[in-house]
């Protein structure tokens, strides 16, 4: 589904060039969940942001259902296979856009058709009722901001989701929601997951197989059960977990 | 109003767009009336056009009459507010001058944001040359003092009120284009503007559906508060000669007719005078009230 060789992914220009991500390479399966973990600043994120064309600056081969994606331009095909949620619901929604136009115009630049129909059914899909979609972001929590970017990133029924932290700017409580509506929405419709997060935990209830990052580069592979069973074999991810299992949250 | 319109204005789950619609302007109507002082501003701004509306009904006289037995006559049962120089009813010519004062207001108001709001916008979100090209030709236009710059407009186009709107248009646009552009580099790399661009958004669709109302509502701001500083310079150009001719009844050019006579005959500079005051303070008030319901950086969150 999705295949990443050789990445490189930088900022600048020299002398202050700064290289986000060097020589990073993975590939995610059809149906798999893939978890990318790390410190802050390890390059996650960027990883998602060149894939999907929103940093220009990489270099090396990406390539999307057999598809390779060249600088910052993305196909019609692309916007329609890949999609992504953003880490901040806060900031991901336009302020001054009620549910219905984000999701309309959504449906409308996706080429799809009986728009209406549509708006209720993602609505309904993403737990929030009808009562919501006429709805500004300032009227709706935390929580029912995220489902409104996660109604909007599936609006054009995309294969693979990438998830840029979708959890780690909500409350304890409302992350768990958040986390069972993606579950649940992967097993019904068969999507592919990329998932970047810091939250060990997260990765290990989320995802089948991960990939540990420091400094830009991919330290190490495992399936999540090695990361359950703490059997990493870098001693970076051995730290990793080991500083994530003695923290326990407030 | 009656206590269903407002439950269905105030909903917090609106059924309808245009129930959503209109309960996020009465939202901004409710935060804009707590402000008694912008209300008095937009009261004070309503009874001008109300004046300039039925300017014909309301004038006790004809504003172009003279009647040079009764020229430079104090305030009177007869002449409110005094006659001038030529024996002209100051009170007629003030309120048909609210017409010439609306006109200019309306017609800076409609042009330089407009202008302002493109070139800032096409800049910010452009970047790179187009943005460079843009911004520096703004600076030029900024470099010089407004007024002075409108004085050469003038005088190359020629005197008269459309031509003083023009050059008052021409120069005010920079500091919009300033704003805009600010606004547009702060909000370009918003997680909302690239979840757009992911959907397929082309560059048109986003500036214009998605970076234009978010600057929108400063710049009207903005408006607002200038709009007494363009009064003031259109009066200023009149008074100079250069804005509306005679006989236009308009409120510089009647307090530069007046300045001969400051010292014994005060009201007929006087007089023209207190309407800028009170007009120019009304737009200020309005402004500073428009502040409160539509600056997205307010308290409002």
């Amino acid at each position: 589904m999705l295949t990443v060789r050789d990445l490189d992914v930088w900022f600048g220009h020299p002398p202050d060039r700064v290289d986000a991500v060097s020589a990073a390479s993975f590939s995610v399966a059809s149906g798999e969940s893939f978890g990318l973990v790390g410190e802050s600043g390890s390059g996650k994120s960027t990883i998602l942001r060149a894939i999907t064309g929103l940093i220009g600056t990489w270099s090396g081969t990406i390539t999307v259902d057999g598809q390779p994606v060249t600088g910052q331009h993305r196909s019609k095909a692309f916007h329609k296979t890949v999609q992504m949620v953003f880490q901040d619901p806060y900031a991901s929604l336009h302020p001054r856009h009620s549910v219905d136009r984000v999701l309309s115009e959504t449906l409308h630049l996706q080429g799809m058709d009986q728009i209406d129909r549509r708006i209720t059914a993602l609505l309904d899909s993403v737990g929030l009722g009808r009562g919501f979609r006429f709805r500004y972001p300032h009227q709706l929590s935390g929580g029912q901001r995220q489902r409104v970017a996660i109604a909007r990133a599936l609006a054009a029924e995309p294969r693979l989701l990438l998830l840029d932290e979708p959890t780690s700017a909500l409350d304890v409580s409302v992350q768990a929601e958040i986390l069972n509506l993606l579950s649940d929405l992967r097993r019904e419709r068969g999507l592919t997951y990329v998932m970047v997060s810091h939250d060990l935990a997260v990765v290990a209830h989320m995802c089948d197989r991960l990939a540990v990052m420091r400094a830009g580069r991919v330290i190490e592979e495992m399936p999540a059960s090695a990361l359950r069973a703490g059997t990493a074999v870098s001693d970076y991810a051995r730290a990793l977990i080991a500083a994530s299992a003695s923290y326990q949250p407030a | 109003m009656n206590p269903t319109t407002r439950t269905w204005l105030l909903s917090d789950a609106p059924q309808t767009r245009r129930q959503a619609r209109l309960g996020a302007l009465y939202q901004g109507w409710l935060t804009f009336r707590a402000n008694k002082l912008a209300m008095l501003g937009l009261v004070i701004l309503l009874a001008l056009l109300g004046i300039a509306a039925f300017a014909p009904w309301l004038a006790p006289q004809n504003p172009l009459a003279q009647d040079l037995a009764g020229r430079l006559k104090p305030p009177s049962a007869a002449h409110w507010l005094g006659t001038d120089a030529l024996g002209r009813d100051i009170l007629s010519r003030l309120i048909y001058g609210s017409r010439v004062t609306l006109f200019i207001v309306g017609t800076v108001a409609l042009i330089a944001p407009v202008i302002g709001l493109f070139i800032g916008t096409v800049a910010g979100f452009a970047g790179g040359w187009v943005d460079q090209v843009l911004m520096r030709i703004t600076d030029i236009f900024l470099a010089f003092p407004k007024l002075i710059l409108a004085l050469a407009f003038v005088a190359a186009l020629g005197p008269g009120i459309g031509n003083a709107v023009l050059a008052l248009a021409i120069t005010s646009w920079p500091p919009y284009a300033r704003l805009a552009r600010a606004e547009t580099l702060s909000i370009r790399n918003a997680d909302y503007i690239a979840a757009a661009r992911l959907q397929g958004a082309g560059r048109l669709r986003l500036l214009i559906g998605h970076i234009w109302p978010l600057c929108i509502s400063s710049l009207i701001v903005r408006v607002a508060l200038d709009m007494a500083g363009i009064i003031l310079s259109a009066a200023g150009l009149g008074f100079l000669g250069l804005g509306a001719q005679p006989p236009m009844p308009e409120w510089g050019a009647m307090i530069s007719d007046g300045r001969t006579y400051i010292l014994d005959f005060w009201w007929v500079a006087a007089m023209p005078g207190m309407a800028i005051f009170i007009v120019s303070l009304a737009f200020n008030l309005l402004g500073d009230g428009l502040r409160d319901v539509l600056d997205p950086k307010g308290a409002k969150e």
